[in-house]
């Protein structure tokens, strides 16, 4: 996972690092059945690494396909980066160790969910019982975001194809991205 | 045993760390947005390693089985993840735009074009 991250750094054809991003989602996909999160792995796979990379090839449709050759490193944001990284290191060394059931985010209100949805919801998944009913604000935020999300981009990229804009030098506008959000 | 429970919150600082790097030094504003998603997954994968509970199976309910995996963190990430497309489409929308505007993705060309047109 981190040698296709890293190349999707270093390539400089986007064609590549849109298929090498939409391979690092289905890898992060492979890592959460690993861990057990077997209703994350699902979405990750659908949405991050089909609709995402969906998305991104329609943009570069819609752009350009190669960067612009540059220098190579840059100094100061790799400074900045392998700073914080380092930080962020150190910081791990105070965590509960990987799998410890006795850690905080365990014991707090988990085990009521595990114990008590399936007799007060009924559904044996507890994570679609948590997120549709003792959370269902939430799923209902998160719905208004997308609404959200959606209103935006049709704003940005409607079929004003008569309006004036500012700077304007294409008509080119996709109803592509339109029908994928 | 100790130093291999921290290896998976390492794995994380890796992969988060290179996507900030793709966003604050990377010029091309498509890229930009892969590098936010791979910092995205990074936080993901984080929660979901938070989660995990030794010997534990997926959150659902069978006979037999005694110990889950912590299902909050899971739930928490199937939003994220959903939200997390609304933004990239947003954003890849405003790049989308920003292309009709100043006919690049590029953000020092962007920022040259800008300061041309100031200094008119």
């Amino acid at each position: 996972m981190a040698v296709t991250a890293f190349a999707a750094a270093r390539i400089r054809n986007l064609f590549a690092v849109v298929i090498l991003s939409g391979i690092f989602s289905l890898l992060a996909a492979v890592l959460y059945v690993t861990l057990n999160a077997v209703d994350v792995a699902f979405t990750e796979a659908a949405v991050g690494a089909g609709i995402s990379t969906l998305l991104m090839l329609a943009t570069l449709s819609l752009t350009s396909e190669e960067e612009k050759a540059r220098f190579n490193v840059k100094i100061i944001p790799l400074l900045i980066v392998i700073a914080t990284g380092a930080v962020l290191i150190y910081g791990t060394f105070d965590m509960p160790a990987f799998g410890d059931p006795n850690a905080p985010a365990q014991v707090h209100v988990a085990p009521r969910y595990i114990l008590e949805s399936g007799k007060e919801i009924g559904v044996p998944n507890i994570v679609t019982s948590v997120l549709a009913s003792y959370r269902g604000y939430d799923t209902f935020g998160e719905v208004v975001v997308i609404f959200t999300a959606a209103i935006g981009v049709l704003i940005l990229l409607g079929r004003g194809h008569d309006r004036w804009r500012p700077g304007m030098r294409s008509n080119v506008i996709s109803e592509q991205n339109e029908e994928e959000v | 045993m100790e130093l291999f429970g921290l290896l998976n919150y390492w794995l994380v600082i890796v992969l988060m760390m290179i996507g900030f790097y793709i966003v604050i030094a990377q010029g091309n504003l498509v890229k930009k947005m892969v590098g936010l998603s791979i910092f995205q997954v990074s936080v993901f994968v984080f929660y979901i390693s938070v989660g995990r509970v030794a010997g534990g199976t997926a959150p659902i309910l069978a006979d037999g089985i005694e110990v889950f995996s912590n299902p909050l963190p899971h739930v928490l990430i199937l939003t994220a993840i959903v939200v997390g497309v609304a933004t990239t489409a947003l954003g890849l929308a405003m790049i989308v735009r920003i292309r009709d505007s100043f006919g690049t993705i590029e953000d020092d060309e962007i920022l040259a074009i800008e300061k041309g047109e100031d200094d008119k």
